[in-house]
């Protein structure tokens, strides 16, 4: 009961903390809420807080459960997603603002550093266990289009080695880091993220599925104009600078 | 217990208590009440029972359901069985550092199914501590049953371990020493008088238990990754449809409410039957 206490106790005043930290460090500075996909993380956590006139609060998932939650009513100011079909089918459905496209990323085949795994096609040997994400978020389909161009027997041999559906990339690089899995589709930014903890291998180029990401602002966001200022600058300032250090392309013009 | 509840009427028919009192009470009551009924009556108002029968048809729901009700079980086997002799033990020795056994024992029950998570990969994940050891048995944890087994009883245990220990403490000791005078053994003892006289409090445990189970979602996903029909239980199954197909989420839901709700009720009658049976002797 005492032990209870205290760990309430402490959570109590970790959560106040972080309160603290964001209302008084804003003074009267506006919060602008970002809803962005999880393989963006630490790019856009280097850049927002260097973002003008708003506090931002970013809020990382698969793109697939940010855009539900805005179909249930949640309203961030900010949505960008790693593909453009969320967007354009909540732009469709007149949620989102016209979606912008602003970055593309590489998908790669990932393995834990000391891996002997070399090539896309060791993943058809028996005891090869991957992980990758779940059919209805981007980072699964875009490995379930890589894999649907190869040969069919091939692809079938690969999809029966797969042992976990992750509901986003941080669940697939947690099951690599932790070898609990042995090869992965993640992007590459994701691989860079890791520090040398995995090791990228790359896609044959036929394979290779077109990653673009699209953001555009929510419908009903408290603060449409910095929202769209927070936009602009994914395509053309700060946080477009820090996406191309974190491995990110620059859009197709 | 009878001396403690005896002396409250007393305290209270003190000092009268003034009007507003009860009308607090009552307002506190309606607001923990809607609270916490709205987001579950709204599971049912949102889905049709026609939607929700479909739902339940789909193979993956299916699977889900089956895994869940598998691990569940299996889990509980294991909690049963070592859970059950360690309470006995708990409840009816003293010994040096007890108490902090007991805190170690119980202290899952507040841990964040994430760090249970966390945990669990450090400790008996394919490259933690123990990792070697558990491959060098055969067995293979990550992204198997097995693992979500491993994940169901460490975070479930705790609720049947501090149940049953608080069960045996109750059982009145004249019985035990009766059945020991008359010449069992302590085991047979343990078997034939304790565990039926603590009956009522393992069951409760047992529900407890069964419900945290069933519900676990962060450590499993975490531990044992998501795959239909091997690792994919319900709440899994819920979350990966969240995003795709709310109907077929909300469907499951109702089920996971459903199966909960069996589980409360049958401890709530457990425990009148308990509350009969200790007023009838």
């Amino acid at each position: 009961m005492r032990l209870l206490a205290l760990v309430l106790a402490t959570a109590a005043l970790a959560g106040a903390g972080c309160g603290d930290d964001s209302e008084a460090g804003s003074g009267k500075r506006p919060r602008l809420v970002v809803s962005a996909a999880s393989s963006m993380t630490e790019a856009l956590e280097a850049c927002a807080p260097h973002f003008a006139g708003a506090n931002v609060r970013l809020q990382f998932a698969g793109s697939d459960e940010l855009a539900a939650q805005i179909r249930q009513g949640v309203k961030p100011d900010v949505f960008a997603a790693a593909n453009t079909s969320l967007p354009v089918e909540l732009h469709a459905d007149g949620l989102l603002s016209s979606p912008v496209e602003f970055a593309t990323n590489q998908l790669v085949l990932a393995v834990p550093r000391d891996s002997e795994i070399d090539s896309l096609g060791e993943l058809a040997r028996q005891d090869v266990k991957i992980a990758i994400g779940s059919a209805s978020v981007p980072i699964g389909s875009y490995a379930r289009e890589a894999l649907g161009r190869l040969p069919a027997p091939q692809e079938r041999a690969i999809l029966d080695n797969v042992r976990s559906n992750e509901p986003d990339v941080r669940g697939i690089v947690g099951k690599l880091t932790q070898d609990a899995a042995d090869a992965g589709f993640i992007y590459v930014t994701d691989v860079e993220a890791t520090d040398g903890e995995l090791r990228s291998i790359a896609l044959p180029p036929e394979l290779q599925p077109t990653v673009t990401y699209g953001a555009g602002v929510v419908q009903g966001a408290e603060r449409p104009e910095q929202a769209e200022r927070f936009v602009d600058q994914l395509l053309d300032g700060r946080c477009a600078d820090a996406l191309r250090e974190a491995g990110f392309r620059p859009p197709p013009r | 217990m009878s001396g403690v509840a005896g002396a409250r009427p007393g305290a209270v028919r003190g000092a009268p208590r003034p009007a507003w009192f009860p009308a607090v009470l009552g307002v506190a009551l309606a607001l923990a009440l809607t609270f916490l009924t709205l987001p579950i009556v709204a599971i049912f108002l949102d889905s049709s029972p026609a939607r929700l029968i479909d739902a339940l048809g789909e193979p993956a729901a299916l699977d889900a359901l089956w895994l869940s009700l598998r691990a569940t079980a299996m889990s509980l086997g294991l909690i049963l069985l070592v859970g059950t002799p360690a309470a006995y033990l708990l409840a009816t020795r003293s010994f040096c550092g007890k108490s902090l056994v007991i805190t170690l024992v119980e202290l899952p029950l507040v841990l964040p199914p994430a760090v249970a998570g966390i945990a669990l990969l450090a400790a008996v994940g394919p490259s933690g501590i123990l990792g070697g050891a558990v491959e060098a048995a055969g067995v293979e944890l990550a992204l198997e049953t097995a693992g979500v087994v491993v994940a169901l009883t460490f975070v479930a245990s705790p609720f049947y371990v501090r149940q049953a220990t608080a069960a045996f403490a109750s059982v009145d000791r004249t019985l035990l020493d009766a059945s020991r005078t008359l010449g069992a053994s302590e085991a047979r003892s343990f078997l034939r008088v304790m565990i039926p006289c603590a009956m009522p409090g393992l069951t409760a445990g047992t529900a407890l238990a069964l419900g945290r189970a069933l519900g676990e979602f962060g450590a499993t996903l975490m531990f044992a990754g998501s795959f239909q029909g091997i690792t994919q239980t319900v709440p899994l199954a819920i979350y990966d449809r969240f995003s795709t197909d709310f109907d077929s989420a909300l469907a499951l839901s109702a089920v996971l409410v459903a199966v909960s709700a069996a589980i409360l009720l049958s401890v709530k009658l457990v425990q009148r039957s308990e509350a009969l049976g200790g007023a009838a002797g």
